[in-house]
C-alpha cells in the first residue's frame, strides 16, 4: 500500500482520507464497466475512471473530474455489488461530482444534469418536499429546454398526479429552527 | 399490525395510486400506519449526487422525527426513499464525524432505534397462508416481479439474500395465486432519476425490461417502486418511440394487485390515474 504522504494531493488521496476507499484494490476484472447500464453513453467507462485514479497524476485526475462518465452514473449499484474487491464505485462518483462541481471542471454535455439537480434541490429548500411544477420550471429556465414534455403535463394534471400548488410542509429552513428551538429548551 | 410511515414526495405526486392502493388494503389486512408528522424529502438522487453532508440531513431529519413519535418500525414503500434513509441510519452509526457535525449544525438529536422497512417486509408479514386461503378473489395471472436496484442494492443495507435474483416478491405474489415467471431483468436498472434529463436512455434501458416480460409470457409487471412504474408506465411512448415497438403490457403496483385479491375495485386501486391500461389485467382475472 502506498504511503498516506504520498496520496493526501490526488483524488485517490481524498477518497481514502475521506472515506477510506482503496482504489487501488482494482486489479481492472471491468464487471463494473460491463454491467454498468450506462456505459454505451459513458466516454470513460467505470473500470477506466478507476485506473486513473490509480494513476495519481494531475492530469488523469482532471480528466475524469471533466469526465462525462460521472454524471451518467445512475447510483444503481450494479458495479459495486459485482466487485471483487468491493469497492463502492456509486460513493467514488459522488466525491468525483462534488469535486468536478467545486473545481467548475463540469462535462459541456452534463450541465444539464447538474441544472436538474441543482433544480430538484433548491424546490427542497424552499418547499421541503419536491414540488414537480416548480421545479421543472427551474430546470427549463436553466436549460432552456422549454419544449420538453410539455405534452405530458396536461395528462399528469389530469390524472391527478401533479399539483399546481407545492405541498404543505413545514420548510427545511424552518424545520431546522423549530428542532433548534426544541432542543435549547 | 401497526407501522410508522414514511411516503415521500412521488407516493403523493407521480405515483400516488401506490398509497392510495396501501392506505387500501391496509385495514382488510389488519395493518395500521402512523405518519412521520412533517416529513421532509429524503433527498433523492439529487442530494447524493452534489452534497453529501445535505443528502445525510435531509433523511436524518425523518429519522428524528420518527423516533420523537416513537415509531419503532417504519415503512417506506419508496424503494429510493428507502434507500436513503437506509443508507443515513448507517452513515449516522458508523460515522461519528458527520453524526457531530449534524447535531453541531442542525441540533439533530439521533439515536438510531427506529427499524427501516420496505414495502416487501411489511407485506411477506401479513400475507400468511392463511390470509391466502381467505381471499375473495386470486390474482391468477403470469407475472414478472421486478425489483429496480434500491429494493436489493446495495446488499449491505437491503441484506437481500440473492441479490442477483431476489424472491421477496414472488413468494408474496404466489400466495395471492399468481405465477411469478423466472426473467433476466428484475434486477435491471430502469434509468430511474433520468427520466427527464436523459429520457432517450431510460428509454432504452425500460425497452429491455419490457421486451424481456413479455418474450417470457408475462401478463403484467409487478413494481415496488415509484421510480420504476412511472419509467415503465408514464414514459411508455417514449420507450416505443425508442425500440420502434409496441407494447401494452401493464405494470402494477404489489400493493395494487393484492388489492385486486382483496376484491377492491381498480378505482379504489388508482387504477385509472396509470398510462397504460391495466384493462386486460382487469377484465380478466376471477
Amino acid at each position: 500500500m502506498l504511503q498516506d504522504q504520498k496520496y493526501r494531493s490526488t483524488l485517490s488521496g481524498t477518497l481514502y482520507s475521506k472515506l477510506g476507499i482503496h482504489v487501488e484494490r482494482c486489479y481492472q476484472c471491468g464487471k463494473c464497466s460491463a454491467g454498468c447500464p450506462a456505459a454505451s453513453a459513458m466516454d470513460l467507462k467505470p473500470s477506466i475512471i478507476l485506473r486513473m485514479l490509480q494513476v495519481e497524476n494531475e492530469r488523469y485526475d482532471r480528466e475524469v473530474l471533466q469526465s462525462y462518465t460521472i454524471w451518467l452514473c445512475l447510483s444503481c449499484h450494479t458495479c459495486s455489488t459485482r466487485c471483487p474487491m468491493e469497492i463502492d464505485i456509486p460513493r467514488v462518483m459522488d466525491v468525483l461530482r462534488s469535486e468536478s462541481l467545486r473545481q467548475n471542471l463540469i462535462h459541456p454535455r452534463a450541465k444539464d444534469i447538474v441544472a436538474f439537480h441543482v433544480s430538484f434541490l433548491n424546490t427542497i429548500k424552499r418547499f421541503g418536499r419536491l414540488w414537480e411544477v416548480g421545479m421543472i420550471v427551474e430546470y427549463k429556465i436553466r436549460t432552456r429546454h422549454f419544449f420538453q414534455d410539455v405534452l405530458l403535463a396536461p395528462v399528469l394534471f389530469l390524472k391527478g398526479k401533479l399539483t399546481v400548488v407545492p405541498h404543505k410542509c413545514v420548510s427545511i429552513k424552518q424545520l431546522f429552527t423549530w428542532k433548534k428551538q426544541e432542543s435549547s429548551l | 399490525m401497526k407501522f410508522g410511515l414514511y411516503p415521500g414526495c412521488s407516493l403523493e405526486a407521480s405515483s400516488r395510486e401506490y398509497l392510495e392502493s396501501l392506505r387500501a388494503i391496509a385495514p382488510k389486512l389488519g395493518l395500521e400506519f402512523e405518519e412521520v408528522k412533517n416529513w421532509n424529502c429524503c433527498g433523492a438522487s439529487s442530494a447524493h449526487a452534489i452534497d453529501h453532508l445535505f443528502s445525510v440531513a435531509l433523511p436524518a431529519t425523518i429519522l428524528a422525527q420518527a423516533e420523537q413519535q416513537q415509531l419503532k418500525d417504519l415503512v417506506v414503500p419508496c424503494a429510493a426513499c428507502y434507500s436513503r434513509l437506509a443508507i443515513a441510519k448507517i452513515e449516522l452509526t458508523e460515522n461519528a464525524k458527520v453524526r457531530n457535525e449534524l447535531q453541531a449544525k442542525y441540533h439533530l438529536s439521533y439515536t438510531g432505534t427506529t427499524n427501516i422497512l420496505t414495502i416487501l417486509d411489511v407485506l411477506e408479514r401479513v400475507i400468511t397462508p392463511e390470509v391466502s386461503k381467505q381471499l375473495p378473489k386470486r390474482f391468477t395471472k403470469n407475472v414478472v416481479c421486478y425489483y429496480g436496484c434500491l429494493l436489493v442494492r446495495p446488499q449491505r443495507i437491503t441484506n437481500v439474500q440473492r441479490v442477483e435474483d431476489p424472491q421477496q416478491m414472488e413468494e408474496i405474489v404466489k400466495t395471492i395465486g399468481a405465477h411469478p415467471l423466472p426473467w433476466g431483468m428484475k434486477t435491471e436498472c430502469c434509468g430511474a432519476s433520468f427520466s427527464i434529463t436523459r429520457t432517450e436512455l431510460v428509454g432504452k434501458l425500460c425497452g429491455r425490461v419490457l421486451d424481456d416480460a413479455v418474450c417470457r409470457g408475462a401478463e403484467a409487471i409487478i413494481v415496488a417502486c415509484p421510480m420504476c412504474h412511472s419509467n415503465l408506465d408514464m414514459r411508455r411512448s417514449v420507450i416505443e418511440h425508442v425500440t420502434g415497438k409496441k407494447y401494452t403490457i401493464p405494470v402494477l403496483f404489489i400493493t395494487q394487485v393484492i388489492g385486486f385479491a382483496l376484491g377492491l375495485t381498480p378505482a379504489q386501486l388508482g387504477m385509472t390515474r396509470h398510462f397504460v391500461s391495466t384493462e386486460s389485467i382487469v377484465s380478466t382475472s376471477v
